[in-house]
Formats: structure tokens, C-alpha cells, sequence
């Protein structure tokens, strides 16, 4: 089963590297408001169902993909496999 | 008489680079260093542990991130948890932050530059086995060199885990509260970014790590004392 992880910085917590894409943006001529800037894991999940991916995904988050005292996640599964 | 030298290890990570120093800078302080490579399933038989600095697993995900599942650090955690003095210096402060030894983690830069230079820190605890050689609200000169080391520590962080801080206006990383270093709630886990290794012989600059890595090795030597008695 395909998943996609968006790991972010959780909301409150200042992200300096989105304020740098912010100011570029604008620099550029875009009119922006606040940017902030996370990342994708794309993987193949061995599962038998969507909700057995589905807490295997929360396990990998908790435990490596994100650091929760920073970071939240979001996990998205392609359920159409079949 | 001549004192004991201590045993005391220095994990080596892929991607590591300052164990042979941090393993140069314990021998002159009078430690037995050992490199103990972090794929071994056990920590041999030790009195104190020096994770050092460096880009384990090149930082990949998160810093520190991948390292904390090496084998050796269950060795590690086990060590810790028995009362054993264990030491992350930089990169090393990060695995312990990521494996839960330390509260907190370490993000990049606010600056989002690399910082390399000296930087003076306050002795905010004397009591602890890192800085009993060191004088409460003693200043320290110890260089820095990172790109992640702006720590945040959990909400309601107690104000007696910190144990150094970059001096007012010295704040290099943008770390809060100027948290140059912790201690775990038992006192017997220390993180830093500023690398006491570095600062060993006044003729490089500082002698002013020395302090630290002197006051480990004799909590490990005392630890030897007490374990062989």
C-alpha cells in the first residue's frame, strides 16, 4: 500500500527556514503570506488492510518520522490497491 | 600514588568526527579511553560514556535521529539508568535528546548558518558530575561548531537541569532560555553543544573543557572506586 507522511513544524513553533522562503518569495515579487516549510516520506506499507497501515504509519511517526515535540503529521493513505 | 585512570567509552557512530579527540582530550585529563563502535551489541565494561560530535548517519531525517537506535545504546540507556555518568557533546547531545536520555531537542539554527567560534558560558550548576571542577557562575571560553543547536526544551522545563548558558548576548544558535547544556532530572546525564574537547590546552585557544571532562572522569574514577570495592 502506497503512503505519503507530511511531517510539519507544529503550529506555535517559529520556523526560520519558512520565514527565509517567505522573504525570497516575496523578493521575487509574490505576494505571500506566512510560509512554512516540512517534508514528505513517500513509502510502500506492507498491510493487510488500510487500518492496519494506518496504525503501523502512526507507530513510525511517534517513533522516528517526526518528533513530536516539534512536529506533527499528517498520513495519507492510497487505498485504491487492488 | 597515582590515581586510576578510568575507563571511559567514546561511541563511534558512522559519521562521528571528534571521538579521537574527545578519546585525546580524556586521556590528558587522565582517562583510560575507549573507542566502542556503535554497531556492538553490548558497552563493554565502563565507568563513564562520551557520545562525541560529528554528523552520525549524516544527520539524515532528524539529527541524532537515526543513531539512537545503534545497537550500543541500549547498553547506553542501561548504563545511564543505573547512575553511570554519560556525557553527548554536540551531535552526541542530540542522539541523547532523540533517545529520550535527554528532554528536548535540538533544531537548526535560527540563524540558519553554521556557527563556528568560541563561546562564553556560565556555569549555572557546580554540583553535578560535568562542572563539580568548575566555580557557580564561573565564566567558560569553549568554541562551538554547528548548524543545529538551538535548543528547545520541553514546556515547563525545570530551571535546575540547566547547567550552562551562553553568557547574555553570546546566544549563537538562538537556543531558549541561552541553554548551552542539561542535565537529565537525575543529574547523571549531560548534554552540551559546546565542545569541552576543543578546549583542553590553553595553547589552542582554552583550557576551560578540560574542567568539564575532568570533573566526568572523576565521577567514572569514583564509580570504578565504589564498583571494585
Amino acid at each position: 500500500m502506497r503512503a505519503t507522511v507530511l511531517v510539519r513544524p507544529k503550529g506555535g513553533i517559529l520556523d526560520p527556514q519558512g520565514e527565509a522562503v517567505e522573504r525570497s518569495l516575496r523578493q521575487l515579487g509574490f505576494e505571500v503570506g506566512e510560509a512554512r516549510v516540512g517534508r514528505v516520506i513517500d513509502l510502500e506499507v506492507d498491510a493487510s488492510s488500510a487500518d492496519e497501515a494506518r496504525s503501523q504509519l502512526e507507530r513510525m511517526c511517534e517513533n522516528l518520522l517526526a518528533n513530536p515535540l516539534i512536529e506533527s503529521y499528517e498520513i495519507e493513505l492510497e487505498e485504491h490497491s487492488a | 600514588m597515582t590515581e586510576r585512570r578510568p575507563r571511559v567509552a567514546v561511541l563511534v557512530f558512522p559519521g562521528s568526527n571528534d571521538d579521537r579527540d574527545a578519546a585525546w582530550a580524556l586521556s590528558a585529563v587522565g582517562a583510560d579511553p575507549q573507542l566502542v563502535w556503535h554497531a556492538e551489541p553490548k558497552l563493554p565494561r565502563v565507568d563513564g560514556v562520551v557520545l562525541p560530535g560529528g554528523f552520525s548517519y549524516g544527520d539524515y531525517l532528524r539529527c541524532g535521529a537515526i543513531a539512537r537506535f545503534a545497537p550500543v545504546m541500549e547498553g547506553v540507556a542501561d548504563f545511564a539508568a543505573d547512575g553511570g555518568p554519560v556525557l553527548g557533546i554536540c551531535n552526541g547531545f542530540q542522539i541523547l535528546c532523540e533517545a529520550g536520555l535527554l528532554p528536548g531537542v535540538l533544531r537548526p539554527n535560527q540563524s540558519l548558518s553554521f556557527v563556528c567560534r568560541d563561546v562564553p558560558l556560565v556555569v549555572e550548576r557546580a554540583d553535578t558530575p560535568f562542572t563539580a571542577r568548575c566555580e557557580l557562575g564561573e565564566t567558560l571560553t569553549i568554541p562551538v561548531k554547528h548548524g543545529e543547536g538551538w535548543y528547545h526544551p520541553p514546556d515547563d522545563f525545570p530551571e535546575e537541569q540547566i547547567v550552562l548558558r551562553y553568557a547574555p548576548g553570546e546566544n549563537p544558535n538562538g537556543s531558549e532560555r541561552d541553554i548551552a547544556g542539561v542535565v537529565n532530572a537525575d543529574g547523571n546525564v549531560m548534554g552540551l553543544m559546546p565542545h569541552p574537547e576543543h578546549a583542553v590546552d590553553p595553547l589552542l585557544g582554552s583550557g576551560d573543557g578540560g574542567l568539564i571532562l575532568a570533573s566526568l572522569v572523576d565521577a567514572a574514577r569514583e564509580r570504578s572506586y565504589s564498583r571494585a570495592s
